[in-house]
């Protein structure tokens, strides 16, 4: 029984879910003042919260162990994109990395660059001349006719 | 009653004619158009991307433009299913069943042109329905107190999240989080900073455009990177001259047309029962009454008609609870009432008072926009149809830049973009357990409202939890909640598996590509 269980998605879905569930009623009560129920403190509504969060989890989990097995139970998808998640992922962290450092238009052309590398059909080249497009229409707009306060390159925070 | 709606519509109009309100509306429902039609992008991604670049123009424009890009994806939404049987838009799969194999028989223009009539009819009576709609609902709501407000809200949370596609376990699971996600930050009362884990920059509480994005941009490219193939543009060849229907088609979908755009303006009633729902009821609907259920599926041009023309009279009809009662039905709905929140107006039934040049200039520039939107999709099909074969590989690194500026320049803070990633993250995560993301925006929206006229609910009843029922309206509300629930376990256990809405709608489009190739 709880050898199948383990396998479903649901089974993680529902755990997650209480564990949130969990965490937040035991935080709720003990780090926040609850208050009476007239003069509600700051605890009191996430307490409640917390609760009918744990309460769902616990239901999802029960779901899971009334459903049959079925082939499709897999978290993660067939194929693995680590290549394509990771890339698009740095985009936005070299963004902040780059942006406070050297300035919006390296920021920008690592944001576009780097996730366009994911693509599996994608080349270095192709990459950098959309980098560079999106770059230039980028600070155009954002730049000059939004105006927003970021220089367009520095050096040093 | 009438005579005030016609003469605020035409104060409205006056709004929404100004010249640089016509502008936003137009761009609004260009850009929404061009999302609808390109494959991989949503109108959720595209608000959220466009959420705060309207922080610098005046509220009327913003909602304008934001609300133009929601209905305009529904246009260009039909031409991706019709001629690339591509359901990108949920509510448009159904419209794939009929429309593609109509393509395949060389009508794929009739069907766009069919597609067009009906929409601008479905959106015409959504429009009519909100303009005397929204004024009753207002005066009723006016008359709410703070246990009222809380049901109602409760109501419309257990909707948004129940009725909306995939489990409602899940769904409410979602909205909770969306909740908790919404209490983050310093409590309104008494200042105590709430679940910031220590971090000054999130005592503000989480920025909704960082929430939207993350979830609806980052997690979303996470799931889309290699997985859209390329699309076959072998039916795309459709020019202004195809869009003629024969006479007969035209005869065969005026009434299915009709149907379908009662059916969605009683959906749209309905909170959480948005587009999707509506499209396919009528489509079975539009089957079962049909003298030849059996043709379905090979090119029927009621099955086209009658979904769109349900789609645009519940996209449309989708504003009424949201403007007027300050309650969303879905995920796009919770944005713009975001949008209205960040220009400083409180949704609410006072909007139409306060505001009356947001909520009948927006109700005029429906108008203005379906008539655009008519004016963008005949003559310029063409256009439309080349955009369809622009790679996902292109868009989503343009989409991210996007993402990472539009995030810093809410509030021009760094750590907000590395919010953004964190949010992606765990929005993929979700996703790749089956959970919706959709829900907790709505959650996230309401959360604080909720949580203020609960504990102003329980103040004025000193502390009577049961004031929920005692007030009669507020148990109404309560009551439908119960029953919502009720009818949602009974649903399920008498069918274990899924709803036949959820069997019939492609869950998931990346399957449908596969099956169109093979």
């Amino acid at each position: 029984m709880f050898g199948t269980l383990v396998k479903k998605r649901d089974f993680y879905a529902g755990g997650l879910m209480t564990l949130i569930g969990a965490a937040v009623t035991l935080d709720s009560y003990n780090g926040y003042s609850l208050g009476t129920l007239t003069h509600m403190g700051p605890g009191m509504f996430p307490l409640m919260l917390g609760i009918t969060l744990t309460l769902v989890g616990v239901l999802i989990l029960g779901a899971a162990a009334a459903t049959p097995l079925t082939d499709d139970e897999n978290i993660l998808p067939r194929k693995r994109e680590w290549r394509g998640w990771g890339c698009i992922l740095a985009g936005p962290v070299l963004f902040i990395i780059l942006g406070e450092f050297f300035g919006l238009v390296p920021a920008t052309f690592a944001c576009v660059f780097v996730p366009a590398l994911g693509d599996r059909t994608a080349t270095v080249k192709g990459s950098a001349i959309l980098a560079a497009g999106v770059t230039f229409f980028g600070v155009l707009l954002f730049s000059y006719v939004l105006k927003i306060p970021f220089p367009l390159f520095r050096l040093g925070h | 009653m009438f005579e005030t709606a016609l003469t605020d519509l035409w104060y409205g109009f006056g709004v929404a004619l100004e010249p640089h309100n016509i502008m936003w509306c137009f761009i609004g429902v260009f850009v929404g158009n061009m999302v609808g039609v390109l494959p991989g992008m949503g109108p959720l991604a595209t608000i959220s991307i466009l959420l705060p670049l309207t922080f610098g123009i005046k509220p009327v424009g913003a909602i304008l433009m934001l609300a133009g890009v929601f209905y305009g994806s529904q246009y260009g939404g039909a031409i991706c299913s019709i001629l690339l049987n591509l359901p990108c838009h949920p509510p448009h799969a159904v419209t794939c069943l009929d429309g593609f194999p109509l393509t395949k028989q060389g009508r794929g223009g009739a069907a766009l042109g069919i597609t067009v009539i009906s929409s601008f009819v479905g959106a015409s009576w959504g429009i009519t329905e909100m303009i005397f709609l929204s004024p009753i609902l207002v005066v009723v709501a006016l008359k709410f107190g703070p246990a009222e407000i809380c049901s109602l809200m409760l109501l419309g949370l257990l909707a948004g999240s129940t009725l909306a596609r995939g489990s409602p376990l899940k769904g409410v699971a979602m909205t909770i989080c969306g909740l908790l996600i919404g209490i983050v930050g310093s409590d309104i009362e008494t200042g105590t900073p709430r679940f910031t884990f220590g971090i000054p920059n999130l005592f503000d509480g989480v920025e909704i455009v960082a929430l939207a994005l993350g979830l609806f941009g980052i997690a979303e490219f996470m799931k889309s990177v290699n997985q859209l193939s390329e699309v076959d543009t072998k039916y795309t060849n459709v020019k202004f001259k195809d869009l003629r229907p024969t006479r007969e088609e035209l005869k065969r979908s005026v009434p299915a047309m009709f149907r379908g755009t009662i059916i969605g303006s009683l959906c749209a009633l309905i909170p959480g029962t948005g587009p999707t729902i509506a499209s396919f009821i009528s489509y079975a609907t539009e089957k079962k009454i049909s003298k030849t259920p059996e043709l379905f599926g090979t090119g029927m041009i009621e099955g086209v008609a009658c979904p769109e023309a349900s789609t645009h009279s519940s996209v449309q009809g989708d504003f009424i609870p949201t403007m007027s009662l300050g309650i969303p039905g879905d995920a796009v709905m919770a944005l713009i009432l975001g949008a209205l929140m960040i220009q400083g107006i409180v949704p609410g039934p006072q909007l139409i008072s306060e505001h009356p040049d947001i909520f009948w200039g927006l109700i005029a520039s429906f108008w203005v926009g379906n008539i655009m939107l008519v004016v963008l999709n005949v003559p310029m099909i063409g256009l439309w149809v080349k955009l369809l074969t622009i790679p996902y590989k292109y868009l989503y690194p343009s989409a991210m830049f996007f993402v990472a500026i539009g995030v810093y320049s809410t509030n021009n803070d760094m750590f907000q973009v590395g919010e953004v990633v964190v949010i992606g993250v765990v929005g993929y995560l979700l996703l790749l357990l089956d959970f919706h993301p959709a829900p907790i925006l709505l959650g996230f929206v309401l959360g604080p409202r909720f949580e203020e006229n609960f504990r102003r609910a329980m103040l004025i009843s000193r502390g009577d939890i049961w004031v929920f029922i005692k007030h009669p309206i507020s148990g109404v509300f309560v009551g439908l909640s119960v029953l919502l629930i009720v009818m949602q376990v009974y649903v399920r256990l008498r069918s274990p598996k899924s709803l036949p809405t959820e069997m019939a709608l492609p869950t998931d489009h990346h399957h449908k590509v596969t099956e169109a190739a093979e």
